[in-house]
Protein backbone atom coordinates (compact mmCIF):
# COMPACT_ATOMS: atom_id res chain seq x y z
CA UNK A 1 0.00 0.00 0.00
CA UNK A 2 2.84 2.47 0.71
CA UNK A 3 3.48 2.30 -2.76
CA UNK A 4 0.75 3.29 -4.24
CA UNK A 5 0.98 6.99 -3.95
CA UNK A 6 4.24 7.03 -5.47
CA UNK A 7 3.69 5.12 -8.23
CA UNK A 8 0.72 7.31 -9.10
CA UNK A 9 3.07 10.27 -8.80
CA UNK A 10 5.14 8.63 -11.15
CA UNK A 11 2.26 8.42 -13.72
CA UNK A 12 1.41 12.15 -13.35
CA UNK A 13 4.88 13.02 -14.04
CA UNK A 14 5.79 10.96 -17.04
CA UNK A 15 2.28 12.95 -18.50
CA UNK A 16 3.19 15.91 -17.13
CA UNK A 17 6.33 15.97 -18.98
CA UNK A 18 4.56 14.91 -22.24
CA UNK A 19 6.77 11.32 -22.64
CA UNK A 20 4.84 8.22 -22.85
CA UNK A 21 4.01 6.52 -19.65
CA UNK A 22 5.86 3.62 -19.15
CA UNK A 23 3.58 0.37 -20.33
CA UNK A 24 3.74 -2.07 -17.54
CA UNK A 25 1.78 -4.82 -16.14
CA UNK A 26 3.05 -7.44 -14.37
CA UNK A 27 6.48 -6.97 -12.21
CA UNK A 28 6.21 -3.77 -10.28
CA UNK A 29 10.20 -3.38 -10.00
CA UNK A 30 11.06 -3.47 -13.55
CA UNK A 31 9.79 -0.42 -16.22
CA UNK A 32 9.85 -0.98 -19.91
CA UNK A 33 9.61 2.91 -21.84
CA UNK A 34 10.78 4.44 -24.98
CA UNK A 35 9.82 0.99 -26.80
CA UNK A 36 10.14 0.94 -30.47
CA UNK A 37 10.37 -1.19 -33.93
CA UNK A 38 10.40 -0.43 -37.66
CA UNK A 39 8.53 -1.38 -39.92
CA UNK A 40 9.35 -4.43 -41.77
CA UNK A 41 9.25 -5.92 -45.78
CA UNK A 42 7.82 -9.02 -45.49
CA UNK A 43 7.76 -11.71 -42.62
CA UNK A 44 11.10 -13.81 -43.81
CA UNK A 45 14.10 -11.04 -43.06
CA UNK A 46 13.97 -10.89 -39.08
CA UNK A 47 13.18 -7.17 -36.86
CA UNK A 48 14.79 -5.31 -34.08
CA UNK A 49 12.72 -3.88 -31.18
CA UNK A 50 14.09 -1.19 -28.61
CA UNK A 51 13.23 0.01 -25.73
CA UNK A 52 14.82 0.86 -22.11
CA UNK A 53 14.36 -1.84 -19.28
CA UNK A 54 14.18 -0.12 -15.90
CA UNK A 55 15.04 -1.82 -12.97
CA UNK A 56 13.15 0.42 -10.07
CA UNK A 57 13.59 -2.40 -7.26
CA UNK A 58 15.99 -3.14 -4.75
CA UNK A 59 17.53 -6.61 -6.12
CA UNK A 60 19.14 -7.26 -9.30
CA UNK A 61 17.13 -8.75 -11.93
CA UNK A 62 17.88 -11.08 -14.62
CA UNK A 63 16.90 -11.34 -17.96
CA UNK A 64 16.16 -14.45 -19.28
CA UNK A 65 13.96 -14.74 -22.08
CA UNK A 66 11.07 -12.67 -24.21
CA UNK A 67 7.65 -13.69 -25.81
CA UNK A 68 5.28 -12.44 -28.41
CA UNK A 69 3.23 -13.74 -30.65
CA UNK A 70 4.56 -11.70 -33.28
CA UNK A 71 8.09 -14.21 -33.95
CA UNK A 72 8.70 -17.49 -32.98
CA UNK A 73 12.09 -16.67 -31.60
CA UNK A 74 12.60 -13.54 -30.14
CA UNK A 75 15.73 -13.01 -28.53
CA UNK A 76 18.59 -10.21 -27.34
CA UNK A 77 21.16 -9.82 -29.30
CA UNK A 78 24.35 -7.56 -29.22
CA UNK A 79 25.74 -5.38 -32.21
CA UNK A 80 29.36 -4.92 -31.85
CA UNK A 81 31.76 -2.46 -33.53
CA UNK A 82 35.44 -3.72 -33.00
CA UNK A 83 38.44 -0.76 -33.58
CA UNK A 84 38.22 -1.77 -36.98
CA UNK A 85 34.78 -0.18 -37.77
CA UNK A 86 33.66 -4.12 -38.60
CA UNK A 87 30.07 -4.75 -37.05
CA UNK A 88 29.17 -8.34 -36.06
CA UNK A 89 26.22 -9.73 -34.30
CA UNK A 90 25.78 -12.15 -31.65
CA UNK A 91 23.12 -13.58 -29.02
CA UNK A 92 23.50 -11.72 -26.18
CA UNK A 93 22.22 -14.65 -22.96
CA UNK A 94 20.86 -13.94 -19.98
CA UNK A 95 21.50 -10.14 -19.04
CA UNK A 96 21.48 -8.63 -15.48
CA UNK A 97 20.20 -5.68 -14.53
CA UNK A 98 21.94 -3.98 -10.98
CA UNK A 99 19.01 -2.22 -9.01
CA UNK A 100 18.63 1.02 -9.79
CA UNK A 101 20.15 0.54 -13.05
CA UNK A 102 18.91 0.26 -16.61
CA UNK A 103 19.23 -1.98 -19.93
CA UNK A 104 19.18 0.35 -23.13
CA UNK A 105 18.26 -1.75 -25.87
CA UNK A 106 18.92 0.66 -28.77
CA UNK A 107 20.52 0.30 -32.55
CA UNK A 108 23.92 -0.33 -32.42
CA UNK A 109 23.97 -2.40 -29.39
CA UNK A 110 21.87 -5.01 -27.47
CA UNK A 111 18.68 -5.03 -29.33
CA UNK A 112 16.19 -7.44 -29.40
CA UNK A 113 15.87 -9.47 -32.82
CA UNK A 114 12.66 -10.74 -34.20
CA UNK A 115 13.53 -14.07 -35.50
CA UNK A 116 10.64 -16.00 -37.65
CA UNK A 117 8.30 -13.58 -37.93
CA UNK A 118 4.81 -14.50 -38.18
CA UNK A 119 3.38 -11.93 -39.88
CA UNK A 120 4.81 -8.63 -41.46
CA UNK A 121 5.46 -5.79 -39.18
CA UNK A 122 2.92 -2.63 -40.11
CA UNK A 123 4.06 0.79 -39.48
CA UNK A 124 1.27 2.47 -37.54
CA UNK A 125 0.47 -1.11 -35.38
CA UNK A 126 2.07 -2.28 -32.37
CA UNK A 127 2.68 -6.24 -30.86
CA UNK A 128 3.09 -7.26 -27.30
CA UNK A 129 6.32 -8.31 -26.53
CA UNK A 130 6.67 -10.01 -22.82
CA UNK A 131 9.79 -10.06 -21.10
CA UNK A 132 10.98 -13.14 -18.63
CA UNK A 133 12.80 -12.81 -15.02
CA UNK A 134 14.51 -15.37 -13.46
CA UNK A 135 12.48 -14.55 -10.70
CA UNK A 136 9.40 -15.79 -12.54
CA UNK A 137 8.21 -12.39 -13.08
CA UNK A 138 7.02 -11.09 -16.33
CA UNK A 139 6.42 -7.50 -17.64
CA UNK A 140 4.53 -7.73 -20.91
CA UNK A 141 5.23 -4.11 -23.21
CA UNK A 142 3.04 -3.11 -26.60
CA UNK A 143 5.73 -1.97 -28.85
CA UNK A 144 5.06 0.28 -31.11
CA UNK A 145 6.18 -0.02 -35.04
CA UNK A 146 7.07 3.08 -36.72
CA UNK A 147 8.35 3.84 -40.00
CA UNK A 148 10.49 1.44 -41.73
CA UNK A 149 13.61 4.96 -41.80
CA UNK A 150 12.51 5.51 -38.11
CA UNK A 151 15.96 6.37 -36.42
CA UNK A 152 14.00 6.61 -32.65
CA UNK A 153 10.88 6.68 -30.38
CA UNK A 154 9.79 9.63 -31.79
CA UNK A 155 10.15 8.32 -35.47
CA UNK B 1 42.41 -13.95 -40.54
CA UNK B 2 45.42 -13.16 -43.23
CA UNK B 3 42.98 -11.19 -45.77
CA UNK B 4 42.05 -9.02 -42.64
CA UNK B 5 45.36 -8.33 -41.21
CA UNK B 6 46.65 -7.94 -44.33
CA UNK B 7 43.73 -5.53 -45.40
CA UNK B 8 44.57 -3.71 -42.31
CA UNK B 9 48.52 -3.13 -43.30
CA UNK B 10 47.25 -2.38 -46.72
CA UNK B 11 44.82 0.49 -45.17
CA UNK B 12 47.80 2.12 -43.29
CA UNK B 13 50.05 2.40 -46.12
CA UNK B 14 47.27 3.68 -48.13
CA UNK B 15 46.27 6.53 -45.50
CA UNK B 16 50.28 7.05 -45.23
CA UNK B 17 50.47 7.60 -48.68
CA UNK B 18 47.74 10.03 -48.51
CA UNK B 19 49.43 11.76 -46.17
CA UNK B 20 52.12 13.27 -48.13
CA UNK B 21 50.38 13.72 -51.43
CA UNK B 22 46.93 15.68 -52.27
CA UNK B 23 46.22 11.90 -53.99
CA UNK B 24 43.41 10.56 -53.12
CA UNK B 25 44.00 7.48 -50.22
CA UNK B 26 42.04 5.23 -53.05
CA UNK B 27 39.78 5.67 -55.67
CA UNK B 28 36.51 3.41 -55.39
CA UNK B 29 36.27 1.16 -58.40
CA UNK B 30 33.03 -1.76 -58.87
CA UNK B 31 31.23 -3.18 -61.17
CA UNK B 32 28.22 -4.43 -59.99
CA UNK B 33 24.24 -4.83 -60.75
CA UNK B 34 21.93 -2.48 -58.98
CA UNK B 35 18.47 -3.24 -57.95
CA UNK B 36 16.79 -2.62 -61.06
CA UNK B 37 19.36 -4.91 -62.55
CA UNK B 38 21.88 -2.89 -64.60
CA UNK B 39 25.03 -2.92 -64.54
CA UNK B 40 26.77 0.15 -62.74
CA UNK B 41 30.14 1.15 -61.99
CA UNK B 42 31.91 4.25 -60.70
CA UNK B 43 31.94 5.95 -63.99
CA UNK B 44 28.21 6.22 -63.86
CA UNK B 45 28.58 8.80 -61.04
CA UNK B 46 31.43 10.66 -62.45
CA UNK B 47 30.50 14.36 -61.01
CA UNK B 48 28.87 13.67 -58.24
CA UNK B 49 29.59 12.85 -55.03
CA UNK B 50 29.34 9.26 -53.37
CA UNK B 51 28.12 7.89 -49.64
CA UNK B 52 29.13 4.36 -50.29
CA UNK B 53 28.06 2.18 -46.82
CA UNK B 54 28.04 -1.49 -47.05
CA UNK B 55 25.62 -4.48 -45.62
CA UNK B 56 23.35 -7.14 -46.33
CA UNK B 57 19.24 -7.36 -45.97
CA UNK B 58 19.11 -9.90 -43.34
CA UNK B 59 20.69 -7.28 -41.13
CA UNK B 60 17.97 -5.97 -38.70
CA UNK B 61 20.00 -3.40 -36.78
CA UNK B 62 22.94 -1.95 -38.29
CA UNK B 63 22.16 -1.54 -41.72
CA UNK B 64 18.74 -0.56 -41.30
CA UNK B 65 20.05 2.52 -38.76
CA UNK B 66 22.53 3.14 -41.10
CA UNK B 67 20.28 3.20 -44.32
CA UNK B 68 17.71 5.43 -41.77
CA UNK B 69 20.65 7.56 -41.00
CA UNK B 70 21.35 7.91 -44.66
CA UNK B 71 17.83 9.04 -45.75
CA UNK B 72 17.82 11.59 -43.38
CA UNK B 73 20.71 13.20 -44.61
CA UNK B 74 19.47 12.79 -48.04
CA UNK B 75 16.56 14.32 -46.64
CA UNK B 76 18.89 17.40 -44.93
CA UNK B 77 20.23 17.95 -48.14
CA UNK B 78 17.18 18.89 -49.90
CA UNK B 79 18.15 20.75 -53.19
CA UNK B 80 21.78 19.05 -52.84
CA UNK B 81 20.77 16.19 -52.93
CA UNK B 82 21.52 15.79 -56.30
CA UNK B 83 24.34 16.22 -55.93
CA UNK B 84 25.29 13.52 -53.54
CA UNK B 85 24.31 9.17 -54.52
CA UNK B 86 24.13 7.14 -51.56
CA UNK B 87 24.97 3.58 -52.20
CA UNK B 88 24.32 0.78 -50.42
CA UNK B 89 26.86 -2.29 -51.68
CA UNK B 90 25.80 -6.07 -50.49
CA UNK B 91 27.95 -8.01 -49.13
CA UNK B 92 25.71 -10.88 -48.80
CA UNK B 93 25.40 -11.67 -52.56
CA UNK B 94 23.89 -14.89 -51.62
CA UNK B 95 20.67 -13.56 -50.47
CA UNK B 96 20.58 -10.26 -51.73
CA UNK B 97 19.44 -10.54 -55.40
CA UNK B 98 18.68 -7.35 -57.33
CA UNK B 99 15.25 -8.07 -56.60
CA UNK B 100 15.72 -8.70 -52.89
CA UNK B 101 17.51 -5.20 -52.59
CA UNK B 102 14.87 -3.23 -54.79
CA UNK B 103 12.44 -4.75 -52.00
CA UNK B 104 14.70 -2.91 -49.51
CA UNK B 105 17.05 -0.46 -50.23
CA UNK B 106 14.54 2.30 -52.04
CA UNK B 107 12.32 1.93 -48.69
CA UNK B 108 14.49 3.82 -47.10
CA UNK B 109 14.82 7.11 -49.56
CA UNK B 110 14.17 6.14 -53.32
CA UNK B 111 17.11 8.24 -54.30
CA UNK B 112 19.32 5.07 -52.35
CA UNK B 113 21.07 2.76 -55.13
CA UNK B 114 21.50 -0.72 -53.97
CA UNK B 115 24.14 -2.42 -55.46
CA UNK B 116 24.99 -6.73 -55.71
CA UNK B 117 26.99 -8.67 -57.47
CA UNK B 118 28.24 -12.44 -57.85
CA UNK B 119 30.21 -13.51 -54.61
CA UNK B 120 33.56 -12.61 -56.80
CA UNK B 121 32.36 -9.44 -57.83
CA UNK B 122 31.47 -8.67 -54.09
CA UNK B 123 35.10 -10.09 -52.99
CA UNK B 124 36.84 -7.98 -55.78
CA UNK B 125 34.98 -4.83 -54.85
CA UNK B 126 35.59 -5.08 -51.10
CA UNK B 127 39.49 -5.66 -51.45
CA UNK B 128 39.60 -2.54 -53.58
CA UNK B 129 37.61 -0.14 -51.04
CA UNK B 130 39.35 -1.90 -48.95
CA UNK B 131 36.54 -3.13 -46.51
CA UNK B 132 36.37 -6.29 -44.62
CA UNK B 133 33.56 -8.85 -44.31
CA UNK B 134 32.79 -12.35 -43.05
CA UNK B 135 30.02 -15.15 -43.05
CA UNK B 136 29.73 -15.92 -39.39
CA UNK B 137 27.80 -19.30 -38.84
CA UNK B 138 24.84 -19.01 -36.82
CA UNK B 139 22.58 -21.93 -36.12
CA UNK B 140 19.78 -19.37 -34.59
CA UNK B 141 19.78 -16.96 -37.41
CA UNK B 142 18.44 -16.99 -40.28
CA UNK B 143 19.40 -19.40 -42.93
CA UNK B 144 21.85 -20.14 -40.47
CA UNK B 145 24.46 -17.59 -40.80
CA UNK B 146 24.56 -13.63 -40.47
CA UNK B 147 27.58 -11.39 -41.44
CA UNK B 148 30.15 -9.39 -40.36
CA UNK B 149 30.65 -6.17 -42.13
CA UNK B 150 32.90 -2.68 -41.93
CA UNK B 151 30.16 -0.46 -40.91
CA UNK B 152 31.86 2.80 -41.67
CA UNK B 153 29.85 5.36 -44.08
CA UNK B 154 32.60 6.34 -46.87
CA UNK B 155 32.43 9.75 -48.50
CA UNK B 156 34.35 9.85 -52.59
CA UNK B 157 34.37 13.12 -54.41
CA UNK B 158 33.24 13.62 -57.69
CA UNK B 159 36.26 12.26 -59.13
CA UNK B 160 35.34 8.64 -57.08
CA UNK B 161 38.40 9.68 -54.91
CA UNK B 162 38.06 8.89 -51.05
CA UNK B 163 37.84 11.54 -48.79
CA UNK B 164 36.65 10.71 -45.63
CA UNK B 165 34.67 8.19 -43.44
CA UNK B 166 32.02 8.15 -40.71
CA UNK B 167 32.17 5.71 -38.09
CA UNK B 168 29.00 3.72 -37.54
CA UNK B 169 26.59 5.32 -34.99
CA UNK B 170 27.53 9.02 -36.36
CA UNK B 171 24.53 11.11 -35.92
CA UNK B 172 22.93 11.84 -39.45
CA UNK B 173 22.70 15.81 -38.01
CA UNK B 174 26.95 15.34 -38.03
CA UNK B 175 27.43 13.90 -41.18
CA UNK B 176 24.73 16.30 -43.05
CA UNK B 177 27.21 19.32 -41.04
CA UNK B 178 30.33 18.13 -42.51
CA UNK B 179 28.92 17.34 -45.75
CA UNK B 180 27.65 20.70 -46.16
CA UNK B 181 31.29 22.17 -45.81
CA UNK B 182 32.21 19.68 -48.54
CA UNK B 183 30.30 19.84 -51.17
Amino acid sequence: MKKRPYVKGLAVIFMLAGLSAPAFSGSEDVNVENAWSRASIGASRPGAAYMIVRNTGEDAVTLTGLTTPLAMMPEIHETKTNADGVSSMTPAGEITIEAGESLALEPGGLHVMLMNLQNPMTEGETFPLTLTFSDGDEVTVDVPILDIAARGPEG
Amino acid sequence: MFAFIWLLLWWDYRADRAQNTDDPAFVAEFELTDHQGMIRTEEDFAGRWMLVFFGFANCPDVCPTTLAEVAAVVDGLGEDAEKVQPIFISIDPERDTPMALADFVPRFDSGIIGLTGTSKQIAETAETFPIYFERIEEASAPDGYTMGHTSHLFLFDPQAGFVDSWSYGTPAEEILADLRKRI
